[in-house]
């Protein structure tokens, strides 16, 4: 147990490496760095200083050591355009970005389990050839569309909801559906076939064999089980919502991370974009990090394979 | 974490022979991209005004069929007086040609990878899956932002940077099923009879995998055109004027509070379409050549 935990730990952390150097290699193969951390028009005078500021006269492996050692002491630079450091801002737009992705969590859930176990169920049938369009559609819309019909519909057509901002509750419906509407279908999609494979597994038939009712052989022996990989999904995504929001946050101008990144391209403010990169993906590597470890203290199988 | 997806209820049973294979294909999804595919060919014939210029007399003219609007804009006009349909036409050509290349180029990239991957297997397998790992591990479209803020948008850029967002997908279902090639008698038989193995790799290997690849680059077609659209519509995707999806409803998307919905509405369906039918025909794909995928 202990050695797989090391083992993994020891992945994510490489993982991290890789991206961090990849973050740092691109920025400097495609062109001077300087360019993207100046203001257009910035005097010669000006970049000559900032190279010698960012080191960038120094062999290239010590500028990726301070690279690094400027985001483990949470320097992540500051912002051209609002002056104060991007790890302020960031944490400024965390609670929203954390709201909206909560809201389209639990639509998603609330939307995703019960049409999945029904698909399941009859499959074939009525709920399964419904199921199977909002899936194909949640998968293949892209939000942006979604949110712009939407807005049309119950903004400008009918005026019931605001078509963008934060404050009430009414701000976070839209944005939550549209953010929620790919993973409900995702979330669909595994309910279906974690029930099928449960439904067909041995328990499930002794189940059935001992008399129990339908519903019961249903809702408490298979629904119970299938919903593991469900949660674990569900658990990742939270953390993937938060850092794919760009569009939809964009859209209904929500002030989530989102936002700050699509502000960071329209203003040219690199250190933003590049802060709400590394962030996420970390944020990212973490979680599924945390997953396995859980998974392997579930499962003793997982620990001991490879 | 690993799920099993049995897939009842999907296709013929194996084994048995039937013309009910072919009953199921997907006919208006391939319609719609022949079409699509057609109109970005002889946009140049099919549209009725330059797509990239209008007159500012003529701007925001509603659809032909509501009021207000005329048969000389079938489709409308946008904020700068630009013919409507025009747009929508071109557009096809660039998504066309965007998707199928960057589709192209992540295939390219993944297959060649993911075949070294799996075949050569030591460090070469661990490097390539450990870089692959790290850049799946940043959502694919952000990644492509950062990448597109870095090299300024244009349309080789964005084609060059969706390959090298989506290549990592193909090379882990590509290495796996080299994994699997590699146990197979006639690859040990050929490296027996002493055939280098720059030649099993292109001989024996690369034609059993090009059916997964195909499948993959469908099924990716429109994940690829999806992200195009998002990018032109965040700002950094194809530079305006050119006549891009995506870009048409970022500009549109002003006058949507005041009831000009076909600006974005008519390129939004344009992208659905596409989208829709390249999923439908890749999932079509995935079952009959493809039975390994299933579970993607």
């Amino acid at each position: 147990m202990k050695q797989y935990i090391i083992r993994r730990t020891g992945y994510s952390l490489l993982s991290l490496f890789l991206l961090s150097l990849t973050i740092f290699l691109f920025v400097r193969v495609t062109g001077d760095p300087t360019s993207l951390l100046l203001e257009p028009g910035a005097s010669l005078e000006d970049i000559a200083n900032l190279r010698r500021q960012f080191g960038l006269d120094q062999p290239l492996w010590l500028q990726y050591w301070l690279f690094v050692k400027s985001f483990l002491t949470g320097d992540l630079g500051l912002s051209f355009y609002y002056r104060t450091p991007v790890l302020d801002l960031y944490f400024e737009r965390l609670p929203n970005s954390l709201l909206l992705a909560a809201v389209a969590m639990i639509l998603s859930l609330v939307i995703g389990i019960p049409s999945g176990v029904l698909a399941a169920v009859h499959v074939g049938g009525f709920w399964d050839n419904a199921g199977k369009i909002f899936t194909l559609l949640g998968l293949s819309l892209p939000s942006f569309f979604i949110g712009l019909v939407l807005i049309l519909i119950f903004t400008v057509y009918l005026g019931w909801l605001p078509s963008s901002g934060a404050g009430t509750a009414w701000h976070v419906v839209m944005p939550a559906f549209t953010l929620g509407w790919y993973f409900a279908a995702a979330h669909m999609r595994l309910t279906r076939s974690s029930m099928l494979e449960v439904l067909g597994s041995e328990y499930v038939k002794l189940a059935r064999l001992k008399g129990l009712p339908e519903a019961m052989v249903v809702g408490k022996h298979a629904f119970k089980n299938a919903l593991i990989p469900v949660i674990t999904l569900a658990g990742i995504n939270l953390v993937v919502m938060i850092n794919v929001a760009v569009v939809v946050e964009t859209v209904f101008a929500w002030p989530g991370i989102g936002r700050l990144l699509y502000e960071g391209i329209t203003f040219r403010d690199f250190p933003i974009v590049q802060a709400v990169v590394v962030l996420g993906g970390s944020m990212i590597i973490l979680v599924n990090l945390l997953v396995d470890i859980l998974y392997a203290f579930i499962d003793p199988r997982i620990r001991l394979e490879s | 974490m690993t799920v099993a997806t049995p897939s009842l209820a999907r296709g013929a049973p194996p084994g048995r022979f039937s013309l009910k294979k072919f009953r199921d294909f997907p006919m208006i999804p391939m319609l719609i991209l022949l079409i699509i595919a057609l109109v970005a060919i002889f946009a140049d014939f099919l549209a009725p005004y330059d797509p990239q210029f209008g007159s500012l007399s003529q701007r925001y003219r509603p659809p032909a069929w509501q009021e207000g609007g005329s048969m000389a804009h079938l489709l409308g006009t946008d904020h700068v007086g630009r013919d409507v349909l025009s747009r929508l036409i071109f557009g096809a050509r660039v998504s066309m040609i965007v998707g199928v290349t960057a589709v192209l180029v992540a295939g390219g990239i993944g297959t060649l990878l993911g075949i070294l991957s799996g075949y050569l297997g030591g460090w070469v397998d661990q490097v390539i899956m450990r870089v692959a790992d790290a850049w799946l591990a940043l959502p694919a479209l952000t990644f492509a932002i950062f990448l597109a803020a870095i090299v300024g948008p244009s349309e080789l850029n964005i084609i060059i940077i969706l390959g090298a967002v989506y290549w990592t997908r193909y090379a882990r279902v590509i290495r796996g099923e080299v994994l699997s090639l590699k146990q197979r008698e006639f690859v040990r038989l050929a490296i027996v009879a002493g055939c280098p193995k720059r030649l099993i790799m292109w001989r024996h290997i690369l034609p059993n995998v090009i059916n997964s690849a195909v499948v993959l680059g469908t099924l990716m077609l429109g994940v690829v055109i999806v992200t195009e659209a998002a990018l032109s519509f965040l700002g950094v995707g194809v530079p305006p004027p050119k006549p891009a999806w995506g870009l048409m409803m970022a500009d549109g998307k002003q006058g949507l509070m005041v009831g000009r919905w076909w600006l974005t509405v008519l390129p939004g369906t344009c992208i659905m379409l596409m989208v829709l039918s390249a999923n439908l025909l890749g999932d079509w794909l995935r079952v009959k050549l493809d039975p390994q995928l299933r579970q993607l």
